[in-house]
């Protein structure tokens, strides 16, 4: 059986715990590097981080982008949204396709 | 093109055909791979921008609702409220092969299969916003997990779309035409050399002739 986690400030985080998913509260590019690395390592399929904590650590997020498990999702912080879990999305059509075609619409 | 540095021999001959033959069938193939590779990403793509979209706003709202109940309670009975979770959720993931790439599937369980266990506290002490931002968050959460299988699916998928068409495009503008080139060398190569012991043997034959019988 594998686990869900979720990443970031406390503030944004914290109703995950509710649903009854690990929420660690993390704010530190250091720490969630770590974190990350030790949750891909055990048994986490999914991992949820709020943008500005994955601001921090792009490299390690973009290592396991090609690796089948775990799959890291951004989700908005309670600050509001950034938009880079779509630019992500963008980039993807833009490495398959060859240009962003989703941008027109 | 540059031409493969080969001996023009019957043998680098026949073997270069064979090579051609079977390059021109696996650029087929990945010609192939790669269409129906991106046919399955266009879907993909779309219900992923769709996902993310909903997934987005719902987090969203939840989070306005968890920004109301932090400044009607205390940090620390917010915090206290939400320490010991009654629902705990597990997931199962499966495997699904498109076109040889393994994209997971998940399949979330519930400890608990009572609705009302997200809340994992008493009514009495907390906010009402914070049933809020629960109950969003909740509703949304099976969203989320087919937001992270989508996901997954889709950097998998751009990955092979790349790698495939990058193959497709090495067989297609260098190695074929380099065969088809190296075996239209090999094969004027041959005929040159038929041609010219063709021409020496009428010239020797010329000569005896004219040595045995004076013709000329």
């Amino acid at each position: 059986m594998y686990k869900t986690a979720v990443i970031g400030d406390s503030a944004s985080v914290s109703g995950f715990a509710a649903l009854g998913l690990s929420v660690f509260r993390e704010n530190e590019a250091e720490k969630i590097t770590k974190l990350i690395n030790r949750l891909a390592a055990s048994d986490f399929a999914v991992i949820y981080i709020t943008e500005p904590a994955a601001a921090l650590v792009g490299d390690t997020i973009n290592k396991y982008r090609s690796s089948r498990l775990p799959s890291i999702v951004l989700i908005p912080a309670i600050e509001g949204n950034t938009g880079d879990g779509m630019r992500a999305l963008h980039e993807a059509v833009e490495k398959a396709v060859g240009s962003d075609i989703l941008k027109q619409n | 093109m540059a031409r493969l540095n080969v001996n023009p021999t019957r043998m680098e001959l026949s073997q270069l055909k064979k090579k051609l033959a079977s390059a021109r069938r696996g650029h087929k193939l990945l010609k192939d791979k790669r269409d129906e590779l991106m046919r399955q990403f266009m879907i993909l793509i779309k219900e992923n921008r769709q996902l993310r979209t909903e997934v987005e706003a719902a987090i969203s709202e939840a989070n306005r609702y968890m920004a109301v109940a932090g400044s009607v309670m205390q940090r620390e009975a917010l915090e206290t409220a939400l320490m010991l979770p009654k629902q705990e959720v597990e997931l199962e993931v499966g495997e699904k092969n498109v076109m040889s790439v393994y994209i997971p599937e998940f399949t979330a369980k519930y400890r608990t299969d009572d609705s009302n266990d997200i809340y994992s506290y008493g009514m009495a002490f907390t906010s009402i916003d914070l049933d809020g931002a629960v109950s969003a968050l909740s509703a949304v959460f099976p969203k989320m997990i087919r937001l992270a299988e989508v996901e997954k699916a889709c950097q998998l998928m751009a990955d092979e779309i790349e790698k495939t068409r990058r193959r497709v495009n090495a067989l297609e503008h260098i190695m074929i035409p380099d065969y088809e080139e190296t075996i239209k060398y090999i094969t004027m190569k041959l005929s040159e050399n038929e041609r010219s012991t063709t021409t020496s043997l009428m010239k020797v034959k010329d000569m005896v002739l004219k040595q045995s019988h004076n013709y000329s």
